[in-house]
């Protein structure tokens, strides 16, 4: 008798640690998916940031007349083609008046950005009254220094491993130890276009890219997906074709981003010959995808309108279209604004159509128009993680911040909005 | 009267008309999904054909060497390019393979979880955090898995003395099964959600405990809406673009070693499509070749998937 209760107690045992475990199974798969999850997007984060810092050298430029505009002409083809870099040069040297050899003097040059010649420029442009003075003028600092400057590089290795050698440091190090060298927030980042120089690529490009591209891809499926949706739901006969309209729907949603990009090269840049790498082309695309997550999503949402609506409309002698149009639309509005929304989100953060149509080109002005040749947000994050030097990096990871901010400000406005205007019947 | 009448009459015949224009539209716009379907396949299938027309379906489909390369001498070595598409195809199975052996236990344990255990409360906090995962874009996930996945597992690898390459199919497979998790466990929390009460309860009845009731009860119970799931989670994996660009490898290899490097469909559809092209070429016909291999392929999983779904939710509705 005691052999079987001790027996069964064991048995007991056992079961109640296995099911302990299984549970602990589950708990664990969440863990380790959310852990990932905090450890993706702490990290991206965490090397993003410094990218929205910037450091500036101090430099007393002499605005020599007869290197800008030896005639004093004060012409502007005069002032736009003068050899500025000459300027920065010459104040660099007069820094650091012991640097002596070519060498040395070209590793000098280099710890300022290959742009600082159109700084100069657009100074000048902006006031020519300086021509002939000397002032403090604050110079970018080309991406090597820049890395320095926020501590990426270690001094402990040896020179060659590294890309500013001892002396280029002892610049940087003087400069600092003077004053001359400020840090301060990076809306250059924010407002100018690509470039090849690290220290110079902005993301307004691609943010304007991702703006029109998401405006035509709106404007054409919105329309067509809650029409569609309006029809299967509200019109449509129980009929085959309307059958093969729905699977159809349902396996569109399934296919692969990728082919759709395939569709847009065929047949609308090769039969259709619209422009390439543009955000029409790329928004028809992006429309083509989205269409069946706002078709079902409104679907859904002309679902929960209650029929009694219907009913009473149709009761006091409104036609069809006016019962729909009048009374069950509005109602499904707030739902299907939400899908239209989501649709978007996903849209945004698309990339592989967009490579197919050629929206990967280096394009450094700011689209105006949807018919000018642009990247998208996605893209610029593509293009600049293929990038091999190392300022990249940061600037990627400052780029997927963006991408991801605007995507929650999406989700969590669709949230808010179906929390609003949801009705409960 | 008779003018009443008439004025109703007339104004019921424009109602009809207006009636029967905007049907007209609905049906347009509906019918969308359909053109796009046809667009797709017309597309893939026209170039499909020319490339065809060029390089033999036997050799695209069993060749066992990919190397589209232009030449640029014609005597030169391999200078009509091979294009044999299996080390292809094995590649990008090697690479959904990983991310389903990822994404299976994981989203079907946290779905049984979600479903099963946790509280209303705990649930309707943990579901959108994970969702979360599926709404981050996948140049993310391609980014992550090339500067942090992979030179991780090339470090621990070479440190317990295996050879991995740097753009291993272990570090993309990764990436993208932590992608699908998110995937499999909401489809699988829906298929779990709906095995009627009546067989849980009947089991505790029966004195098993909870785990035992999932295990011996529930989870047979929805094995084949599991596995549409799990086909969906698949074609979704065998289409995936992004992650594998950027963290897979370039270099056909016909291999299952998961620390080589491989590619993928997708990524050679990229490569060859991005850049100079002239829509002549071999190389770039061969991009749609594999778009339509790409596309038949999931066109399948998927049409199974939705199949196996729909019968099983039929048996207990």
């Amino acid at each position: 008798m005691t052999d079987l209760v001790t027996t069964t107690d064991r048995w007991l045992k056992r079961r109640h640690a296995s099911e302990w475990r299984f549970r602990a199974y589950g708990a664990a798969a969440i863990v380790v998916s959310l852990a990932f999850l905090v450890l993706m997007v702490a990290s991206i984060t965490m090397g993003g940031y410094p990218a929205f810092e910037r450091h500036s050298i101090g430099l007393k430029i002499t605005f020599d007349e007869k290197v800008i505009d030896p005639q004093g002409t004060r012409m502007r083809d005069q002032l736009m083609a003068a050899n500025y870099t000459k300027l920065v040069r010459s104040s660099l040297r007069d820094h650091f008046p012991d640097v002596s050899g070519r060498r040395d003097k070209r590793k000098l040059n280099k710890i300022v950005s290959s742009d600082a010649g159109y700084e100069l420029r657009d100074l000048v442009l902006g006031n020519p009254d300086i021509i002939g003075t000397t002032s403090q003028v604050w110079i970018t600092a080309a991406a090597d220094s820049e890395l320095y400057l926020k501590g990426y590089v270690d001094k402990n290795l040896p020179q060659n491993q590294r890309r500013l050698d001892d002396l280029q440091i002892g610049w940087l190090d003087t400069l600092t130890a003077n004053g001359q060298i400020k840090s301060h927030f990076n809306t250059e980042f924010l407002l100018s276009g690509d470039s090849r120089e690290p220290e110079l690529a902005g993301i307004m490009g691609a943010l304007l890219g991702s703006f029109y591209t998401l405006v035509v891809c709106f404007v054409l499926s919105f329309p067509i997906g809650t029409l569609a949706a309006i029809y299967l739901e509200e019109y449509a006969p129980k009929s085959r074709l309307n059958r093969l309209i729905e699977v159809n729907i349902n396996n569109l949603a399934a296919v692969p981003s990728i082919v759709f990009g395939l569709l847009g090269l065929a047949i609308l840049l090769n039969t259709f010959g619209l422009p390439r790498s543009t955000p029409l082309v790329g928004g028809m695309v992006l429309a083509l995808m989205t269409l069946p997550t706002i078709i079902i999503a409104s679907r859904a949402s002309l679902r929960a309108v209650p029929p009694s609506i219907r009913e009473a409309a149709l009761g006091v002698g409104a036609s069809k279209t006016q019962t729909t149009f009048h009374h069950v639309a509005p109602l499904a509005m707030p739902g299907m604004l939400t899908g239209a929304i989501i649709g978007m989100a996903q849209a945004l953060g698309e990339t592989a159509p967009l490579l197919m149509i050629g929206m990967v080109a280096f394009i450094v002005d700011l689209p105006t128009g949807v018919t000018d040749a642009a990247t998208a947000l996605p893209v610029q994050i593509f293009l600049w993680a293929d990038s091999p030097e190392r300022g990249f990096v940061e600037k990627t990871s400052a780029a997927i911040i963006m991408l991801l901010t605007f995507l929650v400000i999406m989700n969590l406005s669709a949230v808010l909005l179906r929390r609003k205007m949801e009705t409960r019947w | 009267m008779t003018g009443t009448s008439n004025s109703i009459t007339r104004s019921g015949r424009r109602r009809e008309v207006i009636e029967g224009l905007v049907r007209v539209v609905l049906i347009a716009c509906a019918s969308a999904a359909i053109f796009t379907t046809i667009g797709i396949v017309f597309s893939l299938l026209f170039e499909a054909i020319r490339f065809f027309g060029k390089v033999p379906i036997s050799e695209f489909l069993f060749g066992l060497e990919w190397s589209p390369q232009t030449a640029i001498r014609s005597d030169q070595v391999g200078a009509s390019g091979a294009f044999g598409a299996i080390p292809l195809v094995t590649g990008t199975l090697l690479i959904s393979a990983i991310a389903m052996a990822i994404a299976t236990p994981l989203g079907l344990l946290s779905a049984v979880y979600l479903a099963e255990y946790a509280k209303a409360s705990t649930r309707a906090f943990i579901k959108p955090l994970l969702e979360m995962l599926a709404g981050i874009p996948t140049v993310v996930y391609g980014f992550f898995a090339a500067l942090v996945i992979a030179p991780f597992i090339r470090d621990t690898g070479t440190g317990i003395g295996f050879e991995v390459a740097s753009e291993s199919a272990l570090a993309a497979g990764l990436a993208m099964g932590i992608m699908i998790v998110p995937l499999v466990s909401s489809l699988s929390d829906d298929v779990i959600n709906a095995v009627p009460q009546s067989l849980r309860d009947a089991s505790y009845g029966l004195g098993a405990t909870q785990s035992e009731t999932i295990r011996k009860v529930v989870l047979p119970a929805a094995i084949p809406g599991i596995a549409g799931s799990l086909l969906l989670a698949t074609s979704r994996a065998i289409g995936e673009t992004m992650i594998v660009v950027m963290a897979a490898g370039l270099a056909a290899k016909l291999t299952a070693n998961p620390l080589d490097a491989v590619t993928t469909i997708t990524v050679q559809i990229v490569t060859l499509l991005t850049g100079d092209q002239e829509f002549d070429s071999a190389k770039t016909l061969a991009a749609f070749a594999l778009g339509l291999l790409l596309f038949v392929a999931t066109l399948c999983l998927n049409v199974l998937a939705l199949r196996i779904v729909e019968h099983y939710k039929e048996q207990y509705d």
